[in-house]
């Protein structure tokens, strides 16, 4: 898989200019908040419409602001997972995994239910309301029923970030598990280093809304 | 009432989610029947539904449907009334959905309709209850606008305030308004039980977070 974006867009004070590619498995893009992390991948869902700009997805044209393509957020075949997970409130787990299901029913399944369900550990939760829910169970049905839409292109924005230091233990496992099973290449959106570090292959390190710098975790220069 | 709800939640969910020049104009006249004085209303009725008005004439023309001294006009004059109560509280629990979960469900490749269906009607459900329900309230306690319009007359047009009325205005009429007034407070009562339950088991479902 790859991806080739390029955005140009003000908003607010801050002036959105980046221009990136990526074909790892997990590409983070790190910078402080109110950088600009999350207006990118807003852009690349299609909640947010560039001002100008390219958004390729393997060989997908999703945005081109030269020839006038915009494909609509829910055409896109993009999984987003929510800072806040964003459960449906008034329908169970189960539910709400099985929400995206029926609009993607003509993609071919690269995932079936049963591996993303134990892949998860949600068995048990599947009866539960939202409400009943932990905020780490939250995350993990919330990137669940992402996976269930069968999308080409998983984002995912901090989805630790309102979680204390003993469920981020417990949820990341559950993403490098994802990582390295599903073949599906995610875009994870964080601040911390240490998360960044610890998943990604590839980062891309965003300041005041440009690129600063791009490559391995490992590498010095990556964070500047 | 049945007739008003879609047409009830269309003009809610314009008012609640469109962006258009006149916007406030629209809502002023969504609002109006409830502070015009209900004569008036009912008079604007009877001139543009009656036999000889713009709209009624068209519709008995060509559909045979007359609205002037009617229970259809009855029934049009308690909707009107009615009308803002239920577009305000559908406008406003429509207002209450939070938006991002209508993107989270655009991203699972839900379209506009199915957003709506799926999403907003639902969590909004409890003030669409709350606004039929009112409107039902407001339908059976409607006088001066049906009086105007549709006149008082018995088995056709008379609503129960009306017959009230009329016991009012004979001789020995106490002992009739008194047991419709009682009927009228038994059904105002019921109804808001109803909307109270009805509100307390959508909230249980709903378990909002």
């Amino acid at each position: 898989m790859s991806l080739n974006v390029r955005l140009k867009h003000q908003l607010g004070d801050v002036l959105i200019d980046v221009d990136f590619q990526t074909s790892s498995r997990l590409t983070a893009i790190f910078g402080k908040s109110g950088s600009g992390k999350t207006s990118i991948i807003n852009m690349i869902a299609g909640l947010v419409k560039p001002a100008k700009g390219l958004i390729v997805v393997d060989d997908r044209v999703l945005f081109d602001s030269n020839s006038g393509v915009n494909i609509p957020i829910h055409q896109r075949r993009i999984g987003y997972v929510f800072q806040d997970g964003l459960l449906f409130p008034h329908l169970n787990v189960e539910q709400n995994l099985n929400f995206g299901v029926r609009f993607n029913r003509h993609a071919k399944q690269a995932l079936n239910a049963n591996d993303i369900i134990s892949l998860l550990g949600l068995q048990a939760l599947l009866k539960r309301k939202p409400i009943n829910l932990s905020g780490g169970e939250k995350q993990r049905v919330a990137i669940g029923r992402a996976l269930m839409s069968n999308p080409s292109l998983l984002l995912m924005d901090e989805p630790m970030a309102s979680l204390d230091e003993a469920r981020k233990s417990e949820i990341l496992p559950y993403i490098e598990k994802l990582r390295d099973v599903m073949n599906i290449p995610i875009i994870y959106v964080s601040h911390a280093k240490d998360e960044v570090m610890r998943l990604a292959s590839d980062v891309i390190h965003i300041e005041n809304g440009k690129v600063v710098a791009q490559g391995a975790p490992t590498l010095p220069q990556t964070f500047g | 009432m049945l007739f008003s709800l879609p047409l009830g939640i269309l003009t809610a969910l314009i008012l609640a989610r469109g962006r258009f020049w006149g916007k406030s104009l629209l809502n002023g006249i969504v609002h109006l029947p409830l502070v015009m004085p209900p004569v008036v209303t009912g008079y604007i009725l009877l001139l543009s539904f009656g036999k000889q008005g713009l709209i009624g004439k068209f519709l008995s023309d060509y559909f045979g449907l007359v609205f002037s001294f009617r229970w259809t006009g009855a029934a049009l004059a308690c909707g009107v009334m009615g009308f803002p109560l239920m577009v305000r509280a559908i406008k406003l629990s429509i207002d209450a959905v939070d938006r991002k979960l209508e993107a989270a469900a655009s991203t699972l490749g839900a379209n506009g309709f199915w957003v709506l269906a799926t999403v907003t009607l639902p969590l909004a459900l409890p003030g669409i209850l709350a606004g039929m329900i009112l409107s039902f309230a407001k339908s059976m306690g409607e006088f001066g606008a049906t009086i105007t319009f549709v006149s008082n007359i018995p088995g056709e047009t008379q609503t129960l305030p009306s017959l009230i009325h009329n016991f009012l205005q004979v001789p020995n009429g106490d002992f009739g308004a008194a047991r419709l007034t009682v009927i009228s407070i038994l059904i105002s009562l019921a109804a808001l039980m109803i909307s109270e339950y009805l509100a307390k088991r959508i909230d249980n479902r709903i378990d909002f977070s």
